[in-house]
């Protein structure tokens, strides 16, 4: 029988996932841009966005420097069908992801939220509206969602105060930050923040992206959005590096840290690098008591999205092998362009055990979900 | 190999698109400049709705600084990772070897020829006066 085919919806293929997952990067957006935050903000702030807006670091523009290759960066089949850009309807949301690839837990990581702009006092201010936003129309209204502690990262005293605000709060499972700073995450400026997330018991989560004023190379500005995909797992190993090299794992040997969609694959070569330098120039950092890959294992999670992909399946395994199976969290970046589908992602040949804390054990037992 | 009528021609002008599943299989059809072409609504990366990206052309380039740009409207750009096949063969520009897509045979039939079969067209009536999208699957 001919029949029209629904519009919008995806065909059968995808979304047959059996087992129950978690998604541990989903992206919420707002229907209304920033006028969505302002019940949470003070008058002030409304008349002041509209006057002088948001102010980032990033010379000259207010949004991303490199175009995206999806409008809003996101799936083109993701538009909800009462209006507004992607992932701003969580009954879309559940009709098109949530429910289709049984997502037990799924954790909120809002962009656009006011970190990396440089008036420290909106910043905070946005952070607040932010988190009062992901509880009043996300978490509050699906139990599944868990929201993510969103800070005015360059300001440690402020955002320390916003973690301490929500501490023991069950809407929130970690604390926010981008990878790119105005300095490298290990240094002093943001130890109020590891400070105030270990205290909570919190995890932070460090996303790809950010605006601190500078280039995604540390070579300079490239020429192309494909070298910026690239560059986040770069820029992601400079943070990392910073992290165990400033000692912040050292000052809390509880605190967990979860990469988020800067890729995994590097974990060992940065390692090794770090490694075989710390045996010769120990007495530099002499904070740093262990070796480099000592910290990296014991204290950092890795969100799989987007997947390493080699052409042989034995290299990925290797790469797991190194990080741990009990150190990947699955991910989908839904409504993101770069979305992974849940029963595409794992190749064949994992145990059933490795499965299960790929794709849920890990994440519940890191967010501490029952 | 069963013929399926898919819609009068006029339903499905230049520049427009028609999703229907046949034999459970979801396709989509298209009108490009005239032409008619049928694809598997499925891309075999990840498994998106392929046929809900948009039509764009086909870059290539000889030298760094020398783009040339052909079959305009006839590579579809998928909605999810943007994998790019083209409409007439399924073939994937990135790697060829490992993903193609199925494209169907679509053409025009008048009613009169439609009317006699063998075709499929349980949810059309089909009247000798008009032409048809006709896929053969």
């Amino acid at each position: 029988m001919n029949m029209q085919f629904r519009p919008g919806a995806a065909p059968d293929a995808p979304g047959s996932i059996k087992t129950a997952i978690a998604d541990c990067d989903i992206h919420p957006a707002r229907k209304g841009g920033l006028k969505d935050l302002y019940p949470w903000m003070a008058k002030r702030w409304h008349e002041h966005l509209e006057i002088y807006g948001k102010h980032p670091y990033q010379g000259m523009m207010e949004g991303p420097p490199y175009p995206k290759a999806q409008p809003n960066a996101s799936r083109r089949d993701a538009y909800p069908p009462e209006g507004g850009q992607q992932g701003s309807s969580l009954s879309f949301m559940q009709q098109q992801h949530l429910d289709p690839n049984n997502v037990a837990l799924g954790i909120l990581c809002p962009l656009q939220t006011g970190q990396g702009i440089r008036n420290q006092d909106l910043s905070a201010a946005l952070a607040t509206a932010v988190n009062e936003w992901q509880i009043a129309e996300w978490t509050s209204k699906d139990s599944r969602l868990k929201g993510s502690i969103v800070v005015a990262n360059e300001d440690g005293p402020a955002a320390a105060a916003e973690i301490r605000k929500w501490a023991g709060n069950k809407n929130f499972v970690q604390v926010l930050l981008l990878s790119r700073n105005v300095e490298p995450l290990g240094q002093r400026r943001y130890w109020p923040i590891y400070d105030a997330a270990a205290e909570a018991g919190l995890p932070v989560g460090i996303h790809a992206f950010g605006f601190g004023g500078n280039p995604i190379t540390a070579s300079g500005w490239p020429s192309y959005y494909i070298e910026e995909m690239v560059g986040h797992s770069q820029c992601q190993q400079t943070a990392l590096a910073s992290l165990v090299l400033e000692g912040v794992f050292e000052r809390h040997p509880g605190l967990k840290m979860v990469m988020i969609e800067a890729g995994f694959g590097w974990a060992p070569s940065l390692s090794w690098r770090l490694d075989k330098s710390w045996e010769r120039m120990r007495s530099e950092v002499p904070h740093v008591k262990r070796p480099p890959s000592e910290y990296i294992r014991d204290h950092i999670y890795w969100t799989t999205q987007p997947m390493e992909d080699p052409e042989s399946r034995q290299h990925l395994f290797d790469v797991i092998d190194w990080v741990g199976w009990d150190k990947l969290l699955f991910a989908t970046d839904y409504p993101h362009w770069d979305f992974d589908d849940p029963s595409r992602v794992l190749p064949p040949g994992v145990s059933d055990g490795n499965r299960q804390a790929f794709y849920l054990d890990n994440a519940r037992k890191l967010y501490g979900i029952a | 190999m069963a013929r399926h009528v898919v819609a009068p021609v006029a339903e499905l002008p230049p520049g427009s698109r028609k999703f229907i599943t046949i034999d459970d299989r979801p396709i989509a059809v298209f009108n490009v400049n005239g032409e008619f072409f049928g694809l598997m609504n499925r891309c075999p990366h990840q498994g998106a709705a392929l046929c809900e990206g948009p039509l764009i052309g086909l870059a290539q380039s000889s030298d760094p600084g020398t783009i040339e740009y052909t079959k305009l409207g006839e590579i579809i750009r998928c909605p999810w990772h943007g994998w790019e096949f083209d409409i007439r063969t399924g073939q994937s520009y990135c790697d060829p070897r490992r993903f193609r897509v199925k494209a169907y045979a679509a053409h025009v039939e008048p009613g009169a020829t439609v009317v006699k079969g063998p075709y499929v067209a349980e949810t059309l009536s089909v009247s000798v006066e008009s032409d048809y999208v006709v896929v053969d699957l």
